[in-house]
């Protein structure tokens, strides 16, 4: 009579609490709202706990037992949690890959050809398609929204990191680097000054009349 | 007040009402989903479009507040196709399954498709498919159907008070449930397949049973605790199919309690259908000619005494103690669980500040009792008071869960008198005294310091009485109300049982112990059920149960209320008044009454307190005075009930109920793969 959800395939920890440097955090966070207005914290103690996770079991996922834990750290019903946790993509209620290749497909991205990134994605991360996990557990890839940063499209983001100007040959190199540990600088990888236009700034260089 | 103009009809309303009770006011009817009355406001679905003057778009009624002056438009162009144009979204993912949909003539999706939606779709995509989920043995879940109005998501959290079911994921991938699969764990769960709008969430035991056109409807009156919920019993070819609660505003407003909603299985199960007599020390079946004979042999002569059971209406209860009477006995008792009432006046057992009295309590001591388990719906009430902020509730007992925060006062009697502390600069405060309370030996000591708790609190005036005892089923107030007590020179129970009399007649008595009855006691059980009590007598005669007679029950609150039979009783069973009737004349001590309304007139000439029907109770409190009391013990309380589910013979002889004991009692633990 009780089929195990869709959502629950995967094996929970048998256990969750915040460490150390998580409680340090939440203490802040919760410091700022005022009393019984605690629930308010649910999304960045969410977070850490994906933090957490990260630091400690190189997937930065949010357990179930994780949200059960913000619920009472909180306060707060845990089917309340249960509701923010899922709502947002940006927590991961299955454990992911050690690095999170959140690939932008939305018009701006597309148009400047993030279906190579996304072809580079699955050839150089041995990935089948969006969602999908590396046999290795290095990759995991998800399709996001517009991730604000359309100027220097197509965007690769990956975990926190924004990597800005990709084509299929850079974004290869990017999945080689991290493969081998190394955690390139992020950012343009074409050299771009922040949004400025490619190869340097073309107005107030100071030689206008 | 507002004055508002709906089609040109003017109504006034408070300020702050919303549109839709305004429109409401001047009888205009508005089409709702995610609206309820007694839930807060979630205005997401939108079919409970208007048009409002000057307002640039159609707004939602049920979430607008109304404003002096408005003029409200209910049934214009713009608004129809307003409506449609929601149905036709609500019906995009709505799968057509009405043929096999239990809540199939009596959905409001399906009625408001009647009126606004379109004779085909024009929609070609896949629907969305969602996974049923397991939320328990009483509720079937077809998720598919959802239209994610709230309403149970509400509820679970605002009037249940156990937030369980939620919304997870989003957009097209959101679902209502509670994301960990489990049974959920309020005692009020029923009430989801009422306020669901659709056939997402419907009972389980009624699946495929019936569909509502076919079934012939009785109003009556809920008897499996003591708070008297307004039922209505739905009944086709003899046999009830379900229970479902009616509004009444002053007791359990449109509330109804697991227990009382689905224990009905019960009725079917375990039934007593024709009498038996014991010959050669077993039970034999006997027609009712050979069962009257034996009682005359067996009682005739000896010493009687009566007890009864918790469930049985007043009428029998009269019926039986005349009889006595006539025969010169008034050895009677109805407390089975030795509760020390004391009946000289009934405020010293009643809920005397009434249901609907805890709306204006600010501060509460409960001492005994989990009303949580005691009284579902009561306990939705104090909740609801406690929603609205400004009360606080104490407890003197064992530490439980009541879905609202409480502080312990402390665990035995001797704390009762300190908790005047907490309730001083209450303006209502309330005493809430657990009839487990009293079934101890220093009972009456406990109702003494639980009166004089209230006294010293200030809660016994002439506005306000605030002391309320809190009784455990439908038949116990009735039959303390009729003085179903030893009487002048009378044995009370636990003398009858211990060899106090000779024959006893034990009237649905099936609440105690039947080994305490000495082995040469001549018995006769009168009720519906075999339990422990029928298999030790000598006589059985087959009775009614609630649903099968037309009887008078009184509430905690003392509250007289009248039940109507739905159904025959099964086989040779009788209604037990008439059974009575017909013994007396065996045993040659004649009722003078052999119709209901002549027995009803003698008994409420006797008792005039049955005449006030569906009133409440009396209001304040004009005489102080103690009960007796004694000397206080030094035990803890102890609940009277651990499992809300099987606590008298017709929910011990339910299924439905047998699977929630062990689904609740014994959780499993979590699935590793959940
Ligand atoms: S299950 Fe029923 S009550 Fe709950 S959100 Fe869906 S339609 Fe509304
Ligand atoms: S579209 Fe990719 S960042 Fe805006
Ligand atoms: S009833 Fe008003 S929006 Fe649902």
């Amino acid at each position: 009579m009780s089929a195990p959800h869709d959502h629950h395939e995967h094996v929970e920890p048998a256990s969750f609490a915040f460490d150390a440097d998580s409680e340090a955090q939440i203490a802040k966070i919760v410091a700022r709202y005022p009393e019984g207005r605690q629930a308010s914290a649910v999304i960045p103690a969410l977070y850490i706990a994906q933090k957490q996770m990260g630091r400690l079991t190189g997937s930065a996922w949010v357990p179930r037992i994780a949200m059960d834990a913000v619920a009472a750290r909180l306060g707060m019903a845990p089917i309340r949690v249960y509701e923010v946790a899922t709502f947002y993509f940006m927590f991961n209620t299955k454990p992911i890959g050690k690095f999170h290749l959140q690939v932008c497909g939305t018009t701006p991205c597309w148009l400047r050809g993030s279906d190579d990134v996304l072809r580079a994605c699955k050839d150089a991360g041995h990935l089948k398609g969006y969602g999908d996990t590396s046999p290795d557990g290095l990759f995991t890839m998800t399709e996001v929204e517009c991730l604000g940063g359309c100027v220097n499209a197509p965007i690769l983001q990956v975990d926190d990191d924004y990597y800005e100007d990709m084509d299929y040959e850079s974004t290869v190199k990017l999945l080689e680097a991290l493969k081998r540990g190394e955690r390139p600088k992020p950012g343009s990888v074409i050299g771009r000054q922040t949004s400025a236009p490619e190869g340097g700034p073309m107005v107030l260089t100071g030689s206008e009349e | 007040m507002a004055k508002v103009t709906i089609d040109g009809i003017e109504v006034e309303v408070p300020n702050g009402a919303s549109v839709l009770q305004a429109c409401e006011a001047a009888g205009k009817e508005i089409p709702r989903f995610c609206y309820h009355e007694r839930l807060s406001v979630a205005g997401n679905c939108r079919m409970c479009l208007v048009e409002v003057e000057k307002a640039p778009k159609p707004i939602a009624s049920c979430a607008y507040p109304v404003a002096d002056g408005m003029k409200v438009f209910t049934d214009t162009p713009v608004v129809r196709n307003a409506r449609r144009g929601v149905m036709e979204f609500l019906l995009i993912n709505h799968p057509l399954d009405c043929p096999i949909c239990d809540q199939g003539g009596e959905c409001d999706l399906q009625d408001q498709a009647v009126s606004y939606g379109k004779d085909g779709s024009r929609y070609r995509e896949e629907k969305r498919s969602v996974k049923d989920k397991y939320v328990g043995p009483l509720i079937k879940t077809i998720m598919n159907r959802c239209i994610h109005c709230t309403r149970c998501i509400r509820f679970s959290a605002e009037v249940a008070g156990t937030p369980e079911m939620g919304a997870t994921n989003r957009g097209e991938s959101m679902e209502v449930g509670t994301y960990i699969e489990k049974a959920l764990t309020s005692e009020l769960s029923g009430n989801l397949i009422d306020l669901c709008p659709v056939g997402a969430l419907t009972s389980r035991p009624y699946a495929f049973v019936s569909r509502p056109w076919e079934l012939r409807k009785t109003d009556s009156v809920d008897v499996l605790d003591a708070t008297g919920a307004a039922i209505r019993v739905d009944v086709r070819g003899g046999e009830v199919l379900r229970i479902l609660p009616r509004n009444n505003d002053d007791v359990n407003e449109e509330w109804l309690g697991d227990r009382s909603r689905f224990a009905f299985d019960g009725l079917k199960r375990k039934r007593l259908d024709r009498p038996w007599v014991r010959r050669d020390g077993k039970l034999a079946p006997a027609s009712w000619a050979e069962a009257f004979g034996a009682i005359v042999q067996g009682v005739r002569g000896k010493t009687i005494g009566a007890i009864a059971g918790d469930t049985v209406e007043v009428e029998s209860l009269f019926a039986l103690k005349a009889m006595l009477a006539a025969m010169g006995s008034t050895n009677l008792d109805c407390r089975q669980d030795g509760a020390k009432i004391d009946t000289s006046r009934p405020d010293y057992y009643l809920f005397n500040s009434g249901i609907a009295g805890i709306d204006k309590a600010d501060a509460i001591v409960v001492i005994g009792s989990n009303p949580r388990v005691e009284a579902p719906v009561i306990n939705a009430r104090i909740r609801k008071r406690w929603a609205l902020g400004g009360l606080r509730v104490g407890m003197i007992g064992p530490e439980v869960d009541l879905t609202y925060p409480t502080t312990r006062l402390g665990a035995g009697p001797g704390e009762i008198a300190r908790a005047a502390e907490f309730l001083s600069g209450a303006k209502n405060p309330m005493i809430l005294l657990g009839r487990g309370a009293l079934a101890r030996v220093d009972g009456a000591a406990v109702l003494a310091a639980a009166w004089d708790l209230a006294k010293a609190s200030g809660a016994l005036r002439e506005d306000w009485h605030g002391f309320n005892v809190l009784h455990q089923f439908g038949g116990q107030v009735g039959a303390l109300d009729l003085g179903f007590v030893p009487g002048q020179g009378g044995l009370d129970m636990a003398a009858m049982l211990a060899g106090g009399v000779e024959a006893l007649w034990l009237l649905g008595a099936d609440g105690f112990d039947a080994a305490r009855i000495p082995a040469d006691t001549f018995v006769v059980y009168q009720g519906h059920h075999g339990e422990a009590a029928a298999a030790r007598a000598d006589v059985i005669l087959p009775g009614a149960a609630y649903t099968e007679k037309d009887g008078t029950w009184v509430n905690t609150e003392g509250r007289v209320q009248r039940g109507r039979m739905a159904v025959t009783p099964p086989g040779e069973a009788r209604e037990d008044w008439r059974v009575i009737r017909a013994a007396s004349q065996f045993l040659g001590v004649t009722l003078p009454f052999d119709t209901l309304d002549a027995l009803r007139a003698e008994m409420t000439a006797a008792h005039p307190v049955f005449g006030r029907i569906d009133q409440g109770p009396l209001p304040g409190c004009t005489d102080d005075a103690s009960p007796a009391g004694g000397v206080l013990g030094g035990a803890s309380f102890e609940l009277p009930i651990q499992n809300y589910w099987q606590v008298d013979p017709i929910t011990r002889a339910s299924a439905t109920m047998a699977e929630c004991a062990s689904v609740y009692l014994n959780p499993q633990p979590l699935l590793a793969a959940e």
